[in-house]
Order: structure tokens, then sequence, then C-alpha cells
């Protein structure tokens, strides 16, 4: 169980400088308020566009969050000798992903009563099947965005490359991730042809979990 | 003869169209201390990151205790003290010692040993980022030398180095030779690097030069090998 060590050094990293962690929870908090100006929050509709409006807030915080993954290894060449240890790049890439997919779901799970007070959205009836949706979305996007935080690590503009890359590919999982979240914030289960989403966030985590220990050995070592 | 512990044949590293490397060929054996020589953006870091297992060979093949260095099996018994020191700033000394031992299936007791080793205990609950610099690289020095590696292999190791971090080394450098242990370490410090090393490589422009036993009159005047063997 390698990679949980290399996870708890990520988490201890990060809770000593908290770069990443603050930057994206207060970016996160200021794009909720700001869209709580832009539309009605008393309105019919926002739940309509409740799960759009958090999923848009977490791909954006999240970008900020992965960016810094393979990021944090750089100074004193630290990805080099993490490279030239024993550990596997599958088990270096799988510490990695869980550590960023801890702190992100903790940024989700400090976002979602604050997207209920500012948007008058009562979500707690449905907070053990919204937190199953947040758990395999936000491991789709940690999966994705840890392995393109891996290719663009030694590039200059990686802030920019990492979301260009991240979010096409984040389609799929988003609007699954999405439409779903919509379902649960309307009162709503998920059942009958709404399960096809919930198949398809699944699957989209299978496919790119595999791949990805599949092809970070080769990203890493050049 | 026994297997080499290092073994390299023909190989070639490209960047693009210019060529880091090209057919170089040598071996070692356990015991053995390889000075590699040459001049900067001659290729020597390219080398022993392709020996380190950090960047893959065009062509040609690299052997490390027979397998390839992308093996878990030789990746265990490399030790690497590169450009960098490879240490967290943000964590304490120990809790650095502590993570490295954890990947190389040592015990974490060592990490305390090697703490005493390097003079760096007192320290060991202090964030690295409030060291001096020659703490930080005492600590580095321990990392690589933490799993008691088979092959140590590194970069200018000498460079920038405080008095009492060049002792500290040299004296774990000689006690590993002593031990039976293979060193390769690219280096400007000729004087130090000609007191330990039992062979010398040159590299130029990619090209291994030279490559042979150190001789006397390379130990009484380092700058021999850049004059007999180098390109004018």
């Amino acid at each position: 169980m390698i990679f949980l060590q290399v996870a708890a050094k990520d988490l201890r990293s990060e809770l000593r400088t908290k770069e990443s962690l603050n930057a994206s929870l207060s970016f996160a908090v200021v794009i909720l308020l700001l869209f709580s100006f832009a539309f009605d929050p008393s309105g019919e509709a926002v739940a309509e566009f409740s799960g759009g409006l958090l999923w848009l807030v977490f791909a954006f915080a999240g970008a900020l969050i992965l960016n810094r993954s393979f990021a944090r290894e750089l100074p004193n060449d630290c990805l080099e000798v993490l490279i030239a240890s024993p550990v596997s790049g599958a088990q270096l890439f799988l510490g990695k992903s869980v550590a960023s997919f801890v702190l992100l779901l903790a940024i989700e799970l400090i976002c979602l009563p604050i997207f209920g007070i500012f948007y008058n959205i009562t979500w707690t009836p449905k907070f053990w099947p919204l937190l199953g949706i947040f758990l395999l979305g936000t491991w789709g996007m940690t999966i994705l965005g840890t392995l393109f935080s891996a290719l663009t690590v030694n590039l200059s503009l990686r802030e920019l490359m990492l979301p260009m890359l991240l979010y096409p590919m984040m389609i799929p999982a988003l609007m699954s991730a999405m439409r779903l979240t919509t379902i649960l914030l309307s009162g709503n289960d998920i059942g009958g042809d709404d399960l096809v989403w919930l198949r398809l966030l699944i699957g989209f985590d299978v496919v790119f979990t595999t791949l990805a220990l599949a092809l970070v050995e080769t990203i890493l070592v050049r | 003869m026994s297997v080499p512990v290092l073994a390299v044949e023909h190989v070639y590293k490209y960047f693009g169209d210019y060529p880091a490397l090209r057919d170089v060929s040598f071996s070692l054996h356990g015991g053995e201390c390889l000075a590699l020589l040459g001049r900067n953006g001659a290729g020597k870091t390219t080398m022993l990151k392709i020996l380190a297992g950090l960047s893959g060979a065009a062509q040609g093949e690299v052997k490390l205790f027979g397998d390839s260095p992308r093996q878990a099996s030789a990746r265990r018994r490399i030790g690497l003290l590169g450009h960098g020191i490879g240490v967290y700033d943000e964590l304490t000394a120990i809790e650095n010692l502590t993570i490295f031992a954890q990947l190389y299936g040592v015990s974490k007791t060592v990490a305390r040993e090697w703490l005493e080793r390097t003079q760096l205990a007192h320290v060991a609950d202090s964030p690295v980022r409030e060291f001096s610099r020659g703490m930080r690289q005492r600590l580095a020095v321990a990392r690589a030398f933490l799993h008691n590696p088979s092959l140590l292999i590194l970069d200018e190791p000498f460079t920038a180095l405080d008095d009492r971090a060049i002792a500290l080394l040299q004296g774990l450098l000689s006690d590993a030779k002593a031990a039976g242990r293979t060193i390769i370490m690219s280096t400007h410090q000729l004087r130090e690097a000609m007191e330990l090393a039992t062979h010398v490589a040159l590299i130029e422009r990619g090209k291994l030069v030279h490559f042979g036993p150190r001789t006397p009159e390379m130990l009484m005047d380092p700058g021999y090998v850049y004059r007999t063997f180098g390109a004018v």
C-alpha cells in the first residue's frame, strides 16, 4: 500500500502550506457568491441549473488543486527522486490521485452548505445519494486531472494547459454528474432512464482509471 | 569475470535532432568508482538520468544488476544524488527521511540513525525550509544513502557543498567503495573525484572519448585527462 504513503505525504505537505487548498476554496466560494448575484436565488429555476452550477465551480476549483499535484514535486527535483525510487509509476500516480481526491472532496463538502444558503436549496434530505455522485464525479475529475498534471508538469504554461486538456475530456463525466446532481437537488430520486447517466459516470471512472494506470509510466519516464 | 553491476552498450539519446549521447558503451563492477568528466552540455547528466531510469535511451541497452533500470529490483539498489537535493522543504528532516525509508522498505529507525550520522539529529523535527544550505545538503546525502544502495549515481555531488558536507560525503563514498559498492559520479571537481575514482571516463559532445582505469598521472595532475584525451 505504498500509494497511501505517497498520498499521506502529499496531504501533509498541502496541509502545511495550504497553497492550493486556500486558493481553491476561496475561488469556489467567490464564484458561488458572484453567481448568486447574477441569478435570482429564490426563483424556481434555480433547482434546474443547480447541478450545472455546482459542478462548474468544482471543475474550476479542482484545476487549482490538480495543477499542484505533480508541480509540488518540482522544487528540489523531488520528482526525479520519486521516479528513481522502487515505487512504480502506477503507485505514485494512485497516491497523488488519492491526495487530490481527498482535497477536492473536502472543498466540495464545504461548498455544498454554502451553495444551499446562497441559492435557498434544501440538500440535506438527499445528502447520501449526493455524496455518492460527488465521489464518482470527483474521482473521474481527479484521475484525469492527475494524469494531465503529470503530462504538463514540465511545461512553463502548465496552469493554462491543464484546464485546456482536462475540460474537453471531462465532458461525459461532467454531464453525468451535473444531470444526476440536478435530479437530486430537485428533490427527486435517480431511477428509470436517468440510470444511464449513472452508468456513464461509473464507466468513465473505470475506463480512465485503467487507462491512466497503464499510461503513467510512459508519461513519467521520457 | 563476474556480471557487471552496470553495463551500457551502444547507447544513443536524442533531444529532437540533437544527439545528446552517441554510441556510449562502458561497464563497471562492484567496488569500482567512475569519475565521469566532460564540459557543460557534454551529456554527463543525460547519461546519469538514463542509468537512474529517469529517461530512456533511444537506442542501445542499459543493464543494472542484469536488469533494466526501470525494474523495481534494480531501482531498490540505486542511491541517487542529483542536481536538486530531493527533499521537501515543508516537511521536517525526520518526516523526509521516513517517507523515503517507507518507499525503499527500510525500517524507520534507520532514518533516525542517518540523522545522527549526518549530525542533523538536533534538528530532526524542524522543517527543512529553516535549514542552512549545508544542512540541506547533508540531509540529501542521508536520503541518498538511507537504504544502503549497491550503486550510487551522483551528479556533481561536490558542487556547492560546504566543507563539512564535502568531508561527510568523501567519508561515506570511501566507505561505500571499500564495502564493494559501485559509484558513478559526474563532476567538475577533479581533485576530489580523482582521489576516489578507480576509473575515469571523458564525454565530449555526447561521445565517450575515453574510458579506462585512473592512472597515477591523473591523480597528480587532474587536468591531464582533458589535455590528453579531449579535443583541443
